[in-house]
């Protein structure tokens, strides 16, 4: 096995490979499928090679039933494995929501412990790549709603690898969602410039070997006394961009994992700072960044000197020429942080 | 209609929505199913390519004749005491029913499923699996826990939700799960236990294991997704898998024609699939037995998955919740062709001079007192009630994960916080 103390450059998508690969070596009982996965090894190359080094019978492509892709990951559950399966989109997800929210979620407590569901779902989610409203969403907060399931979402090639073998290694259910656009490079939200790589990014060294971030634990990007932001995915590296282009001493929380939430340094931050800013593409309504809202507020009230604020997506379908209007970016970010700071 | 201008010379179109033939006062005639003589059925070989199944996926295997003779092809000879014992738990499975349907009758619990007229179709398949072959059961399988020689009590615990319930009150009642038992947790939710049964028998396959699964629905929930996926992944991989499919006539006031009845058999849609496919008198317990049998050995010898349709009558209502007498003809149980599959293989060993009226008599008897002496020791851990005795308040916090996260453990605080303050 290879040695953790090496370091290699990796974008997101080759640390998501490197963690399964580094699993399925680790673990016989680990196997991946899904939609395209086998042979071609996947739509974004997630899964490339893990076929021909694995075999069939551990990484194998499925039928176009994301219900089936689910059920069958629960009974392989059952049997003994640990399936990694992957659904190409976050998108494509809904048809297994019944195998995901009451089976997969709930089937620990109903069996009383006798049976559990411990799958990883990945699943590539988010906008900014003009995929219209079929390739663009953000189903975090559906899942988030639902007992029995972590969720968890990486904004770095490095966090990506340590949270998903992390999430492997669990035995429960959970919903790995890779923000897409930035499996190949950090974003900031100018979508008119050009992209960037991973290449120049810290968190775009990844040991090669086994090493695992804790479920549950975030990650304060950037420590700041302003206004604390709470923000994971791509918007990360938005928030990054923009509080730094306005010279904001702002403390960057990058929740890494949904559910279970890092309560504990998001209290800290805010009560420190006392204003709070939350970030997110998904769509406004019951999004993950109301119950933040509910959180902060019922825990940091007295330290609070301004309203919170939120940035998300509007409440619409995804719209595909509009993507750059609909996207939480630097210019919605800036007004935000503005009333924010204002007093 | 404004719609139709200009369009005056074409037909109107017309919706069809399926209608039972009987409702609640209508005399029943069942002179129009066609009910292939016993014996009458081919047996395939094992191997049989799944495109050579049309004929058994629109007929049916029938082993027990009119008279209670085994007559035909799949008529799986076997031995008088193990007929007995087969007996015995169709018999069991019922009294247990009758039981658990009284006590909830008397408030002693909230809810209760019985099979009956459907005991066959459990009862042959725990004896022809093997007993570590894994089942992914609906809701009408309890005779497979009872066949499987596990315990009443236990069953009861979680019925009554009491202190020896395993499933410490968690699960909705008759929602069992007994792993030692190779009896997966219970759904509510409809045939979604479908691709978890391809599943299991896809990593059974996958780690070079020897056993297979089965599974079980009924015929109105073939409608789900999940079933289609099902015969899809179990086609796709050839998977070591049974399914089954329990064609009782009746999802709760819908009959089976808002399934697909009206213009096919159940056991058909496996054609589509490329799947085996048979369709067996399901009160005819040693047609399911010899089904299950012969799909069993298919799938053991990698030949892949079979679909069988047991086609019986659910004789009593869906649950406790349900009053069939409301949507469907009473006459409809009484008057139903293919008869009762306890009957009906007591005729047989009566014929065979293996039985008699007056054991049956003596086990029937003996029987209800098991099933009592059960249910009086199993109400000593107490009976579901209110529903807050028999549990600690806080175990509605475990299980929901493996660890339990710093929310759960605040509102399980808020909780005994706020019934402390309330005095309770």
């Amino acid at each position: 096995m290879s040695d953790e103390t090496v370091n290699t450059r990796m974008n997101m998508i080759q640390a998501i490979n490197s963690a399964m690969d580094v699993m399925m070596e680790r673990d016989p009982d680990v196997i991946v499928m899904g939609e395209d996965v086998g042979f071609f090894g996947g739509v974004f190359r997630a899964t490339a090679g893990l076929q021909k080094k694995y075999g069939k019978t551990r990484v194998f492509d499925t039928p176009i039933t994301e219900c089936g892709i689910i059920g069958v990951a629960v009974g392989m559950g059952a049997y003994g494995l640990r399936p990694v399966p992957e659904i190409q989109f976050a998108d494509y997800i809904y048809p297994a929501l019944d195998q995901l929210v009451s089976e997969a979620a709930r089937l620990r407590y109903r069996s009383g412990g006798e049976f559990t569901a411990p799958l990883t779902v990945r699943s590539p989610f988010g906008g900014g790549i003009f995929g219209g409203q079929t390739h663009s969403q953000s189903p975090e907060g559906i899942f988030t709603h639902v007992s029995g399931v972590k969720t968890v979402i990486p904004s770095t090639p490095y966090d990506a690898k340590g949270l998903l073998i992390a999430a492997i290694e669990d035995n429960d259910p959970v919903i790995f969602f890779e923000p897409k656009r930035i499996y190949n490079g950090p974003f900031d939200g100018r979508y008119d410039k050009p992209a960037r790589n991973w290449s120049a990014h810290p968190a775009g060294e990844v040991p090669e070997g086994y090493y695992r971030i804790p479920l549950g634990k975030a990650n304060i990007v950037r420590e700041g006394e302003a206004l604390t932001v709470l923000c994971y995915g791509t918007m990360v590296h938005v928030v990054e961009a923009t509080i730094e282009g306005l010279g904001i001493d702002a403390e960057i929380v990058d929740l890494r994992t949904l559910v279970p939430l890092d309560i504990e340094t998001i209290e800290a931050s805010v009560k420190k700072t006392g204003r709070c800013l939350i970030v997110h593409e998904a769509t406004r309504t019951s999004g993950f960044g109301a119950e933040l809202s509910a959180l902060v507020q019922e825990r940091c009230f007295y330290h609070l000197e301004a309203p919170i604020e939120r940035v998300t997506g509007f409440d619409t379908p995804y719209p595909h020429s509009l993507e750059w209007a609909y996207f939480p970016g630097p210019v919605r970010i800036t007004e935000a942080l503005k009333k924010i700071l204002k007093d | 209609m404004a719609q139709n201008e200009g369009r005056r010379n074409l037909r109107s179109l017309e919706l069809h929505v399926p209608e039972p033939k009987f409702r609640p006062g209508d005399s029943v005639d069942y002179s129009d199913l066609v009910i292939p003589p016993a014996g009458s059925a081919p047996r395939p070989d094992i191997d049989a390519r799944p495109d050579s199944f049309h004929e058994l996926a629109y007929s049916l295997v029938r082993v027990l004749d009119e008279k209670g003779n085994a007559v035909g092809p799949w008529a799986p000879r076997l031995a008088p005491d193990l007929l007995r014992e087969m007996l015995r738990n169709m018999a069991l499975t019922r009294a247990f029913d009758e039981r658990m349907f009284r006590a909830q009758r008397q408030g002693k619990t909230s809810f209760y499923m019985k099979c009956t007229g459907e005991e066959a179709v459990a009862v042959a398949a725990a004896y022809a699996l093997d007993r570590d072959d894994m089942c992914f059961p609906a809701y009408r399988q309890q005779g497979l826990l009872i066949s499987r020689g596990w315990s009443l009590v236990d069953m009861m615990n979680q019925i009554y939700s009491n202190k020896g319930d395993r499933l410490k009150g968690k699960q909705l009642p008759i929602m069992y799960s007994v792993k030692d038992a190779g009896f997966f947790s219970i759904s509510g939710n409809l045939t979604t236990q479908y691709p978890q049964a391809v599943g299991w028998a896809m990593a059974s396959a996958a780690k070079g294991d020897t056993r297979i699964a089965a599974t079980w629905c009924g015929e109105g929930s073939t409608a789900e997704g999940d079933f289609h996926s099902a015969c899809t992944f179990a086609s796709v991989y050839r998977a070591p898998v049974i399914l089954n499919v329990v064609n009782n006539q009746w999802a709760i006031s819908s009959f089976s024609g808002f399934a697909g009845a009206e213009s096919t058999t159940f056991a058909a849609r496996a054609v589509g699939y490329g799947i085996a496919g048979l369709r067996v008198d399901g009160n005819d317990i040693l047609a399911v037995y010899a089904a299950t049998e012969w799909a069993a050995e298919r799938a053991r010898t990698n030949q892949g998955p079979t679909l069988i349709e047991h086609f019986t009558y659910r004789a009593e209502g869906h649950s406790t919740s349900d009053d069939p007498s409301q949507y469907r003809s009473a006459d409809e149980s009484s008057e139903w062709p293919l008869g009762d599959p306890i009957a009906r293989l007591k005729q047989h060993l009566v014929a065979l001079g293996e039985w008699d009226e007056e054991r049956h008599a003596a086990m029937d008897l003996e029987l209800a007192e098991t099933v009592k002496a059960a249910a009086k020791e199993s109400e000593k851990n107490g009976i579901l009630g209110h529903g807050l005795n028999n549990h600690p308040f806080e175990s509605m916090f475990e299980d929901v994960f493996e660890e339990m996260p710093w929310h759960l453990r605040e509102q399980c605080a808020q909780m005994l916080e706020e019934q402390k303050a309330a005095g309770l």
